[in-house]
Order: structure tokens, then C-alpha cells, then sequence
């Protein structure tokens, strides 16, 4: 069992307010992400659940029980963290007993979970070694080891790909998501990365300046998203934002994402010079400056072939665009 | 090439300087040890000079180690330096950790105030802490030379250290706080080897200057069985005869066992000191 709530949590440093008023529900085995911006208060929140910050006010729940005042060993929880944060001083296999240590339980009972965990991970010829004698990547899997022999009702990750690179993020995001499948418990991710984001969570919290602006499941979010910063956030290339005016709409702003814009040599709703192209070879990002809407990018899959400087026509698919209003929110037809 | 020469010329005269300035500061060190060998007439008649077959003597010494009471001294002044440095590292490494890992109110106050000693001499305040002593009958013990040399060194030691202990990751003692350690096991076994180089740098200031102290033994401990080494050799300087083979002789003996400390420390020392500028 592992469910958490959060009921109107808020959490200040001296007068600011840095959380402001946060509800959520993640039920049992899911896997929910809190993505944003730096600076959104993600990571605090995240800190506020390990109790690791105060929470101000507002209650933090797992399983129905309100935990503000438990200190962070008796929450039953497990947490990553970005520079790993493995003990320097003690043996791989020392680093992920040492909780079950602490909690008093038999010598036997801790090499058998660790000896599990090890396996789980692959971590089998490392177990004698200490932390300064391992990869960034090895480094990471010790880490979520010591978190998997706890058995925790919550998983915390926070942003723990973020130091490794770019072959190593993946192997280790799928891991992750392996893991997950397997064991089956909560499990609560914290990353800027929106494809860390939409590849492993079953639920999006995007946070934005300490509040939610969307939960969501991943597709959910990315074709119906509430307003411009969650449409804009989720998704890579970014989305188009063009100004509603001109195609004679009531909407204020016309969300477009970048394969939804066709581009033409000829003929098109609006006109514009290409800026740059960036081949990727599966696709071909081409960036258009426009008189109206500024800068716009279009996504093609294979290879296309747009001189720079080279006049263009763009034209929206209406059907796939989203509107909004001058504050940013959606408005749905 | 020219900034390969460029890069020589300059590390030789970096060098040089370097050589000009160890050559000044051991050149006491170095007439002490070689007066110390030679004959009284030969320390006068020629005081830089090499001990020779002719003035050659070991009166001095034989002079320090018949007063007999010279292994007293020494024993004193190393249960000073010892303890004090032992309790300045401790409350210095505890003050600190709380300074650099609690927030709470007052906390940058609280820090400047225990910097402020750093600037203060403990000196000005002779006068007032010999009456505590003699108050809490504390004068002629050792004790009152280790409460005041700790109070000495917490400054410079709380100041270097909660600089050190803020650049301890924070997740580590995170993660220490998840799996169920206590703050004191956090701070004693994961923090406290992390600042190891810190914590040498804190005691070797710290240390030197308690060894060469003759100013609060002379004040608070002046009695036979207190008497510090420093204040052990004064006994050899008179109001208008000198002895100055045995001064001489104490003061050379006087620099080995804080010389044996400096090397147990000197490694991680160099540490400390190049941690902030190489890093």
C-alpha cells in the first residue's frame, strides 16, 4: 500500500511563499511526475513529502495517515537524489543495508533484501566496492538500490538522470520504468525533463511558480492541455503560439504544434523567410520568421530542403490547433 | 614557445620568491638549533657560526635536562595544547554544523558573533579572566589554561569550518536523514570526514600559537607543577645573568613535538588550504 494525498499544502520561507496551496491524490502503484521549470517549487514539494522541509500548512497523507510531524525514517519512504548521495565511507553493500540496519532488523533479514536488490540491479560484482570506485551510471544504480531494500511505500526521485549522459539517461530511464512494472509500488519523480516526463509517468503534475496548472495523464496533457504554459512546456519542438487576429478568431492565442503547420513554397495563410533548418535525419525542424507571429517552427518527418532566407507559406491545421484567451487559459469550443 | 618560456621565467621567479621567504622565516629557527650546540663564548664570539670541533657543547642541554623538572614542562605543555585542541575542534566542528546546517532565527548574528573573536584579541581581556580564575579557584591549574585556549581558538575554528561544512552536499545528509541516522551520526560520521582537511587547517593555527603562548602561563599558571615549556625556559633568563646555552637548548627542544604534530596534520593541511582555490 502507498497512496499519498496532499491536501492545500503550502510552505514559506520567511514571507515568500513558494508552495501555494497544493491538492493532489496519487493512488497506490502509480508512477507521477512533477515537471516545471526551475524555480517552480517542484523539488521542495517533493522534500516537503520525504520531510525533509516543514510543510507550513495543509496536510501531507500516506495511506490516510497525516504525517507532517514524522520524521522522515518513520514515513516509510525512499528517496534518490541527484549527485546520488551515497555514503563515501561505507562499501556498496553496507550502503544499501544501512537503513534496515538502523531500523534494528536481523543481519540475515538485510543481506537477503540486499542480495535481492543487487540482483534486481545487477550490482552483483560492485557489492564489495565503494562509492568513489564506481561510474556516474553504477553510482545511480547503488542508489536506487539502497531505495528498493527499504520495500518503501513511496519511491521519491529527485531529478536522477540529470547528472548522467545522454546514452546513460535513457538506459536508466527505462530501468527505471522496469522497475516500477516490477514492484509495483508509488513512485514520485521530480525533472525539468518533459521526456523523462511523458516516457515514465502514469500521472503529469506540471508545476508552475508553486501551483499546479495541470494533472494529467501524458497524452492527456499533451492534446488537451489547460492553458499556454502547460501547452507550451510539454511537447518538444515547443508549440507555436500565433496570434489569434489575423485568421479572424475570438480566441486571443492559437496554439499550433510544429507538426501541424504545412509549409509550402507557394501558397498559405501566412508568409514568412526561413530562418534555419536543422536536419535530424528521421525529421527536419525548419524555424520561420514571420512579420505577425514572430518566430514559428515546422516539423516534417525525413529530409526536406528549405534555402535560408528563402520565402515560405505556412497554413495551420484548424482542426488541431487550440485556442486561448489574453490570460493564457484554454478556451474549449 | 615564448609562452613556455614565459611560464618558466615566471615559476622560477615565483620560486624564488618563495625560496627568499622559507630562507627569512626559518633563519631564528635555524641560529637557535645551531647556537644551541656551541659553547657560551662561541654563541657570542660568532653567532651564525657552524658548531665546530672547538665550540662544540652540549651544556645547554646537559644544563635543561639536569634542572629535571623540564619533562614536567613538557608534559604540561602538551596536556594543554592536546586538550585544547581536542575541545576547540569538537565545540568548533559542533558550532559550525549547527551554524552552516540549521535554519533558525538569529543564525547569521549567532555566526558573526562567534566570528567576532577572530578580531578581538583574547589578551584585552586578561585582567577580567584571571579574576574568574581565581574566583572558580581555578588559578594554577592547567584547566584555566585549556578553558582559555579554547575559548581562543572556537573563533577561527567555528569561522573556517561552517564555510567548509556548507559545501557538504546537502542530499548526503539527506539521505543519512531518510535512512534513520541521527544528527549526530550524520554529523560524526558523515560530515566531520568530509571536512578533514578543514579540521587539520583549524589545528594546526589553532596548536602553534598555544604552544608558543607564554603570556597566560606566566598569569595563571606560574607555579612549578603548571609551568609550560615556554615559561619553563624563562627560568634561564635572569634580571642580569643569562643562560642563554640552556634557553637556547630548551627553546630547540621545545620545537620538536610541535613539529612532529604540524607533520601528522601537514598533509591533510594542504589540502585544506588549496581546497577553495584549486577546486
Amino acid at each position: 500500500m502507498g497512496d499519498l494525498t496532499l491536501a492545500n499544502v503550502t510552505k514559506s520561507f520567511g514571507a515568500t511563499q513558494v508552495i501555494k496551496g497544493v491538492n493532489l491524490a496519487v493512488n497506490d502503484g502509480e508512477f507521477c511526475v512533477f515537471v516545471g521549470p526551475s524555480g517552480c517549487g517542484k523539488s521542495t514539494l517533493l522534500r516537503m513529502i520525504a520531510g525533509l522541509e516543514d510543510v507550513t500548512s495543509g496536510d501531507v497523507r500516506i495511506d490516510g495517515e497525516r504525517i507532517n510531524d514524522l520524521a522522515p525514517a518513520k514515513r516509510e519512504i525512499a528517496m534518490v537524489f541527484q549527485s546520488y548521495a551515497l555514503y563515501p565511507h561505507l562499501t556498496v553493500r553496507d550502503n544499501m543495508g544501512l537503513a534496515l540496519k538502523q531500523a534494528g532488523k536481523p543481519r540475515a533479514e538485510i543481506a537477503a533484501a540486499t542480495e535481492k536488490a543487487a540482483e534486481m540491479l545487477d550490482l552483483g560484482p560492485l557489492m564489495a566496492r565503494r562509492p568513489s570506485e564506481l561510474s556516474g551510471g553504477q553510482r545511480q544504480r547503488v542508489a536506487i538500490g539502497r531505495a528498493i531494500v527499504r520495500t518503501p511505500k513511496l519511491f521519491l526521485f529527485d531529478e536522477p538522470l540529470s547528472n548522467l549522459d545522454a546514452a546513460l539517461r535513457v538506459a536508466t530511464r527505462i530501468e527505471i520504468a522496469r522497475l516500477h512494472r516490477e514492484l509495483g509500488a508509488t513512485m514520485i519523480y521530480v525533472t525539468h525533463d518533459q521526456v523523462e516526463a511523458m516516457t515514465l509517468a502514469d500521472k503529469i503534475v506540471v508545476l508552475r511558480a508553486g501551483r499546479v496548472e495541470q494533472v494529467g495523464r501524458p497524452m492527456d496533457i499533451y492534446n488537451d492541455p489547460d492553458n499556454t504554459f502547460v501547452a507550451g512546456f510539454i511537447g518538444s519542438p515547443q508549440m507555436n503560439f500565433l496570434k489569434s487576429g489575423p485568421f479572424g478568431l475570438r480566441s486571443d492565442t492559437l496554439g499550433i504544434r510544429p507538426e501541424h503547420l504545412e509549409i509550402s513554397a507557394s501558397t498559405g495563410q501566412i508568409e514568412g523567410r526561413v530562418s534555419h533548418v536543422e536536419k535530424l535525419g528521421g525529421e527536419t525542424l525548419t524555424y520561420i520568421r514571420t512579420a505577425d507571429h514572430e518566430l514559428l517552427t515546422v516539423r516534417q518527418f525525413g529530409e526536406h530542403d528549405h534555402p535560408v532566407e528563402q520565402t515560405v507559406w505556412l497554413t495551420p491545421d484548424q482542426s488541431r490547433a487550440f485556442h486561448f484567451d489574453a490570460e493564457g487559459q484554454r478556451l474549449r469550443a | 614557445m615564448s609562452t613556455a618560456r614565459h611560464s618558466t621565467t615566471r615559476s622560477l621567479a615565483a620560486h624564488g620568491v618563495l625560496i627568499l621567504y622559507t630562507v627569512i622565516a626559518l633563519f631564528p629557527v635555524f641560529v637557535i638549533v645551531v647556537n644551541s650546540f656551541k659553547s657560551r663564548r662561541a654563541i657570542f664570539a660568532d653567532p651564525l657560526a657552524l658548531p665546530t670541533s672547538e665550540t662544540f657543547d652540549m651544556v645547554g642541554y646537559q644544563t635543561v635536562l639536569k634542572q629535571g623538572d623540564f619533562l614536567l614542562y613538557f608534559q604540561n605543555s602538551m596536556i594543554v595544547t592536546v586538550a585544547s585542541l581536542f575541545f576547540v575542534l569538537l565545540f568548533g566542528a559542533m558550532a559550525a554544523f549547527a551554524l552552516s546546517e540549521y535554519r533558525f532565527r538569529g543564525n547569521l548574528l549567532m555566526g558573526l558573533y562567534l566570528a567576532l573573536g577572530i578580531m578581538i584579541p583574547i589578551r584585552l581581556g586578561t585582567v577580567a579572566i584571571l579574576q574568574i580564575m581565581v574566583a572558580s579557584g581555578l588559578v594554577n591549574t592547567l584547566t584555566a589554561l585549556i578553558l582559555v585556549y579554547t575559548a581562543q581558538g572556537l573563533p577561527l575554528a567555528v569561522f573556517i569550518l561552517s564555510e567548509f561544512m556548507r559545501g557538504v552536499s546537502d542530499d548526503l545528509k539527506n539521505a543519512g536523514r531518510i535512512d534513520g541516522l541521527s544528527e549526530y551520526t550524520i554529523f560524526l560520521r558523515l560530515v566531520l570526514p568530509l571536512v578533514r582537511p578543514a579540521m587539520a587547517t583549524v589545528a594546526v593555527f589553532t596548536m602553534i600559537p598555544i604552544w608558543n603562548d607564554l603570556w597566560f602561563p606566566l598569569i595563571l599558571a606560574p607555579s612549578e607543577a603548571t609551568k609550560t615549556i615556554t615559561l619553563g625556559s624563562q627560568v634561564f633568563i635572569g634580571q642580569f645573568v643569562t643562560n642563554w646555552n640552556a634557553v637556547l637548548a630548551a627553546l630547540g627542544l621545545a620545537i620538536v613535538p610541535v613539529l612532529v604534530l604540524y607533520l601528522i596534520f601537514s598533509r591533510q593541511l594542504i589540502r585544506g588550504i588549496t581546497a577553495g582555490a584549486v577546486k
